[in-house]
């Protein structure tokens, strides 16, 4: 059993337009000294996938400096390794060319890439969902059923608000898909919501791509899990540990207070035994807390200069914090630099971001306050 | 046939490191941990990068599994190269016999077909001992302009302490008249740093006859060195300014620590221009807890603090559980320290448990020196051991 793995790197971008508008999705910062991408990497990596592919849109230059070789995921390899699929245009540009916006398109789009895949499987995965998952245990659980398709849920409490940005799926006792709703706009109750993690035959996507080009078809879920339905085997996986989709700003900002909430959440991402998470090594000192520090109850990555007070916040590499500045229930991305006497609450920074001396900031824990990249305030 | 290096780095790190006790119990001396995520080797090797010497060989005897396992391929100094990167030189058996490395001359003796390889001009011989930032370029420069055979750099110290090095008299135009180890009057206060670049072809000359001498205990700073002089080699001193320390001792081990502390540290490892490099590893984000309180100190990823800690380095993925007490300390990977535990002016070595409501050391004012603690060894809950003592498994088998 082998298997490679496919990452959309920029489905989803929308949802997070805040922390998109330079970047793709995967490379959304996260939890101090990590990117969207990371988990996913990680995840692959542990389960024993070391042929990875991960299809690009627009806006995917942090993406690859972030990833370079892949070494720091043990991904730089002769045979195999990580691959970046660049968007792919001909010298022949016309209307066919216009740029993927869905998953089933950005198949399409890398058909010559999928041709060549001699794995027996392959997991797809999104980025936008935070989770520690052996992806062993979704295969085993494809070949015991002999699925055509599985795709990883997970079973939640939905709103309307919150179903329609979700895809739920029905399933029989014996988990084999019933029925699909893609971005329902009326649906409240408990549902399995997708969670964009799906593992396949190899030869069964080679034939859905392929047959999606004859069919001019565009959309995974509704032209060909929906279709289907009857004819294949479609299975779910339900999945019970801890995961954070990310699919808002607001969503964003609540799963990262819930690592400082619930230690329990932080064991299930950060300390799952031989299941590291892995990142781009930046070579950063250790963090120094001066005489005149008080922080208490946050997560610190390393490089950091701490002067002032920091309570239930996150504080990405490479941050400064000034004498009497008071960071709370904050965000604060790689490099900002928080003014002496400098007061936020609710605050999320994007990176290099500069708050000057006792500038007081405030948004609410509902709607956080977001200064963009290199801003300074 | 690879590519031509002007100069070849050669670091000796084959020394037990004997003063540092049961912190080299396992490991050679440049392997040992500094600073929260360094060891001592990170020092000469960053120098060698941040200076532009891509070719260097690690002369590796005294236990070498932690130091090639650290090393690796180079990798994290950049030192992965097609042509040349760092190489880990061991002593090897050969044709004409099996020897260990008698002295610093004769490591590099064995390892000349190393360095003929690259068919370098100079040679830059390091120790990997001491902490410093050194560009060793600014060095081979000064060594050309001078037409020199070697160059010595030597640093500046107090004339009081003069006696404990080997000290360098020069001219005004820095050339050395005169060598003297350890003199009881000393006449010049520039101390050797160890820190050699010598012109290969003589070098490999001066090694060859050293080798042949039955009298010699083939070491640079007793033999070659003396011998050179004697023989009228243009030889001078590079006047090195700026920090530098021998980190052979506890007492000093803890002392380069603490000078790493503090918003303008006398050791700034914050530098961007001159970056120290180092093997990371996969640790979460240091959690700071609601009951801890961190003053005065450097923390690293991995750490779970619930603590107090103070004026103390804490390495990567330390635990320190409410109620503890860390001051003045240096705590190196992975320990654990348990509940109410109190550890006062002491060094823990690596993957070693302090339990519950132990007390480790006293405190610095009491003068009753460093306690240190070896590495993965499992101390019992409501243990008392003292300022000053050394525990490894022996002595703790002693002290049931």
């Amino acid at each position: 059993m082998s298997a490679s793995g496919i990452i959309f790197s920029n489905i989803h971008d929308n949802n997070i337009p805040e922390l998109t508008r330079l970047r793709t999705v995967a490379s959304v910062p996260f939890a101090c000294r990590y990117r969207f991408i990371d988990f996913t990497l990680s995840n692959m990596v542990n389960s024993n996938i070391y042929n990875i592919s991960v299809i690009t849109h627009y806006n995917y230059q942090s993406l690859m400096d972030h990833i370079g070789s892949g070494k720091d995921w043990d991904l730089a390899r002769r045979s195999g390794g990580i691959k970046i699929l660049p968007p792919y245009i001909t010298a022949y540009a016309n209307n066919a060319n216009s740029l993927y916006q869905t998953r089933l398109q950005a198949l399409k789009s890398v058909n010559y890439s999928i041709s060549r895949i001699t794995d027996d499987y392959v997991v797809m995965s999104d980025c936008d969902v935070i989770c520690n998952v052996d992806f062993n245990d979704i295969i085993a659980y494809h070949q015991k059923t002999d699925a055509d398709m599985t795709i990883a849920v997970k079973t939640v409490d939905l709103t309307p608000e919150t179903a329609k940005i979700n895809t739920i799926f029905s399933s029989d006792e014996e988990g084999r898909v019933t029925d699909v709703l893609a971005y329902p706009t009326n649906f409240s109750g408990t549902a399995d919501i997708s969670l964009n993690i799906v593992v396949m035959k190899t030869k069964y996507l080679q034939q859905v791509v392929l047959d999606a080009i004859a069919h001019d078809y565009n959309s995974l879920t509704r032209d060909v899990i929906a279709r289907n339905l009857d004819r294949m085997n479609y299975r779910v996986y339900k999945y019970e540990g801890y995961f954070a989709c990310n699919s808002s700003f607001e969503e964003y900002y609540r799963n990262s207070m819930e690592l400082l909430r619930d230690s329990a959440a932080r064991d299930a991402l950060f300390s799952v035994k031989n299941r590291p998470v892995y990142t781009k090594v930046r070579n950063s000192t250790p963090s120094y807390y001066s005489p005149t520090s008080t922080v208490k109850n946050s997560l610190i990555a390393d490089g950091c200069v701490i002067e002032g007070t920091v309570e239930n916040s996150i504080i990405f590499r490479g941050v400064k914090i000034g004498r009497n500045a008071t960071v709370r229930n904050s965000i604060i991305m790689q490099d900002s630099i928080i003014g002496e006497g400098a007061s936020l609450d609710c605050v999320i920074t994007d990176k290099n971001a500069v708050i000057t001396d006792k500038r007081r900031l405030s948004g609410a824990d509902i709607q956080p306050y977001y200064i963009s990249k290199g801003k300074k305030i | 046939m690879l590519k031509k290096q002007e100069c070849v780095a050669m670091l000796l790190a084959g020394g037990q490191g004997s003063r540092l006790y049961t912190l080299t119990e396992k490991t050679a001396k440049p392997a040992v941990r500094f600073g929260g995520k360094y060891r001592i080797i990170d020092f000469p090797l960053s120098n060698c990068v941040n200076s532009g010497i891509y070719t260097v060989g690690v002369l590796t005897q005294y236990q070498p599994l932690a130091l090639n396992e650290y090393i690796g391929n180079g990798e994290p100094w950049d030192l992965d190269r097609a042509d040349n990167g760092v190489r880990v030189l061991p002593p090897y058996q050969a044709k004409s016999g099996a020897d260990w490395y008698k002295g610093t001359a004769n490591a590099i003796y064995q390892n000349l077909g190393f360095i003929n390889r690259y068919d370098p001009d100079y040679v830059l011989i390091l120790s990997g001992d001491h902490i410093y930032k050194m560009d060793y370029a600014a060095m081979l420069e000064a060594h050309k302009e001078k037409g020199a055979d070697c160059t010595i750099a030597v640093l500046e110290v107090p004339m009081e302490e003069a006696s404990r090095f080997g000290i360098m008299n020069t001219d005004d135009e820095l050339r050395i008249t005169e060598f003297e180890e350890k003199p009881k009057q000393p006449k010049s206060n520039k101390a050797s740093m160890g820190i050699y670049i010598f012109n290969k072809a003589l070098l490999e000359q001066y090694l060859i006859d050293d080798e042949a001498d039955p009298n010699s205990s083939k070491d640079f700073g007793k033999n070659i060195i003396p011998k050179m002089l004697a023989d009228g080699r243009k030889m001078y001193a590079y006047a090195f300014s700026g920090y530098w320390k021998d980190v052979g001792t506890i007492q000093s081990l803890w002392e380069a620590n603490m000078d790493l502390i503090g918003e303008q540290p006398e050791f700034d490892l914050r530098d961007r221009d001159w970056r120290i490099f180092s093997r990371n590893y996969s640790d979460p984000p240091q959690y700071i807890g609601e009951y801890a309180k961190v003053s005065n100190s450097l923390i690293t990823e991995g750490c779970e603090i619930e603590g107090i800690v103070e004026n103390s380095v804490l390495a990567s993925g330390v635990k320190v559980a409410r109620g503890a007490i860390i001051k003045d300390s240096i705590i190196m990977r992975n320990v654990t320290v348990g509940e109410g535990a109190t550890i006062n002016y002491s060094i823990i070595d690596g993957d070693t448990k302090i339990g519950a409501g132990s007390t480790i050391g006293h405190t610095k004012s009491s003068n009753g020196g460093i306690a240190v603690i070896g590495t993965e060894l499992e101390i019992k809950p409501g243990s008392n051991i003292a300022g000053g003592e050394m525990v490894d498994a022996e002595w703790l088998a002693k002290n049931k």
